[in-house]
């Protein structure tokens, strides 16, 4: 049940487009905001038809522009999370996941509200829910429609920080479930790292970067479009104990990890995103330090950027850490591919929101 | 109080409300979701009677569906009486005459709906018409109904349109409108008062019940 997008267009925006996801597969689209990648979106829904396009769901076209076809919305089986979710404001929420249903079943409503945290919020109008609440209606809704591919679009981004994370987590937990292909339309790039197994970087209109989540953020190029400051690495990781002070200290292969408080039981697989730039790299094993994490590691490349600054990809066991660092402090360092560094990195820069559960997909490309 | 003349001014109001309900939801969706060539002037047309004196309109209607018209006489041929002067030729009168307060208030009420709801209940498979049921109409109604109680209510006031092409034939087309304005040129100013009053009671009772329960359903959905 792969999901198979080409789009090509000259107005409103220039688009070039083409890629394709396989079942189960989540692709963030990212970009800033006009590259292009909410009109994907709704090509692949049915809302808007480029001059030239095709899009097609195992094998069976719903758009090619070419032999005119070209169903309508309605009869393309496609679940699509709006950005401000587009609930219907006179249904309570079970009639809102019914509404997308070929035949109205209130115990399936149900069953799909409990996979979406909503037990017993059936009967509430979308106006007496929080915003989190209402996202959850949206994912159930779509989910109703039992489609051959789930798009969202921005769908994190108009709910608080801490609602975000717990929506982030549940995302993760429900993509277990989820057989179609996944395509997550997001400016966020710790999003995109966080829930992604593959990813699209846009700039007005033309694919910048394909690949594995791992791949484009290890890219200059996709880098400097999404924004150099948000280049980071994924390290996965195993909770170990919740100390008594507050914080979580995690195993991973490179060694102990001590982070601010990270929710779940000891065992659990998460992935921790370590910003390139908060990364601090030393020749010696550093003593009298405050930073509590200290990994060590090899030099595997060293990427020059464009300005004051290189890329430092470091070998952390099987996986790679990267650490931005003036060209200045990679010279004083004499760093060259093959030596052993150690990457510090203080317990607080780690962010809440750039922990999450792992998915069995991440797990396994990992 | 002519009540045959109550009588008839009801029943015009009620076949003009009846057939102006459907085209009130088709044509006023239609302008509130379309766009095309052409559209202003589509709506200019629809926004007409408004601003046209009902002599004007009536005029032009007369001449129309006069026997010696196409339409007259068409009319005239399958159902064997003319259209002018008839009750049939004051409610198309009427129906073309409320156009601009059976569209408009329609047509802003679907306006109101956002796009993305829209597109949302075509997202979930619903047809056209299966949204127009579910989603559009129980949305827009308030604007729907808004624009039966203005034509409603506005064609129990008619006047001008319904001299100009119904005359003033008791039981057939003499309006309770008309009965009060026979009243006060013979005189007889009781009558016209109980009548007028009687019209101020109709209208206003319709225009209030309804603001009353839109009110209700409005809390109901918010």
């Amino acid at each position: 049940m792969a999901l198979e997008v080409m789009a090509r267009a000259a107005t409103p925006i220039p688009l070039e487009v083409a890629f394709s996801v396989a079942p189960g597969e989540l692709l963030a689209l990212v970009g800033h905001s006009g590259s292009g990648k909410t009109t994907l979106l709704r090509t692949i829904a049915g809302l808007w038809t480029p001059a030239n396009a095709r899009v097609a769901v195992d094998g069976m076209p719903w758009l090619d522009t070419g032999a005119r076809v070209n169903l309508p919305s309605h009869r393309r089986r496609v679940g699509l999370v709006f950005q401000n979710y587009a609930l219907f404001p006179h249904m309570s929420a079970a009639q809102n996941v019914m509404a997308a249903m070929d035949r109205a079943d209130p115990a399936e409503a149900d069953r799909i509200l409990d996979l979406v945290n909503l037990h017993g919020l059936g009967a509430r109008k979308p106006a007496q829910l929080s915003g989190g609440q209402q996202q959850r209606v949206a994912v159930a809704r779509a989910l109703a429609r039992r489609p051959q591919a789930l798009l969202l679009d921005e769908p994190f981004s108009a709910v608080d920080r801490a609602t975000r994370e717990k929506l982030y987590g549940e995302i993760i937990a429900l993509r277990a479930h989820l057989k179609m292909p996944v395509v997550l339309v997001t400016h966020d790039v710790n999003e995109a790292q966080l829930l992604a197994d593959r990813m699209v970087v846009i700039e007005k209109g033309y694919v910048l970067r394909e690949g594995t989540t791992a791949e484009v953020m290890a890219d200059a190029v996709a880098l400097r479009a999404m924004g150099i400051r948000e280049m980071a690495a994924m390290l996965p990781a195993t909770i170990a104990e919740h100390l008594p002070d507050g914080l979580t200290r995690l195993d991973a292969a490179s060694g102990p990890l001590f982070l601010p408080m990270v929710e779940g039981a000891p065992g659990t697989r998460v992935r921790v995103r370590i910003m390139a730039h908060e990364v601090i790299l030393s020749r010696a094993r550093p003593e009298g330090l405050s930073a509590q994490n200290i990994l060590a590691g090899t030099v595997a490349r060293i990427v020059p950027g464009g300005g004051s600054g290189v890329m430092v990809h470091v070998a952390v066991g099987e996986h790679g850490i990267l650490a931005r660092i003036t060209c200045r402090a990679a010279d004083q360092l004499g760093l060259k591919p093959g030596d052993t560094i150690h990457a510090i990195l203080k317990s607080m820069s780690v962010a809440r929101d750039h922990v999450a559960r792992a998915t069995d997909r991440q797990q396994a490309a990992e | 109080m002519d009540w045959t003349a109550l009588d008839l001014s009801l029943r015009l109001a009620a076949w003009t409300v009846a057939i102006l309900l459907p085209v009130s939801v088709l044509l006023g969706r239609f302008l509130a979701f379309r766009q095309f060539r052409g559209k202003a002037l589509v709506e200019a047309l629809v926004m007409l009677p408004l601003v046209l004196p009902p002599t004007v309109l009536g005029f032009y209607l007369l001449v129309s569906f006069g026997r010696s018209s196409p339409i007259g006489q068409a009319w005239s041929s399958v159902f064997g009486q003319q259209l002018v002067f008839s009750f049939e030729g004051l409610v198309l009168a009427s129906v073309l005459f409320n156009l601009p307060f059976a569209v408009q208030p329609a047509q802003r009420g679907f306006q109101a709906i956002p796009a993305e709801v829209r597109e949302a209940a075509a997202c979930c498979g619903m047809s056209p018409l299966r949204a127009l049921w579910k989603v559009d109409l129980p949305l827009a109604w308030p604007g729907v109904v808004t624009a039966m109680v203005l034509t409603f209510a506005h064609t129990l006031g008619e006047f001008g349109i319904v001299l100009m092409v119904g005359g003033s034939i008791p039981g057939e087309t003499k309006t309770i409108a008309i009965a009060i304005y026979d009243r006060v040129q013979a005189f007889d100013t009781d009558s016209a008062a109980i009548m007028s009053a009687v019209l101020v009671a109709i209208s206003l009772v319709t225009i209030a019940v309804t603001f009353a329960l839109s009110a209700r359903v409005g809390r109901r959905l918010s």
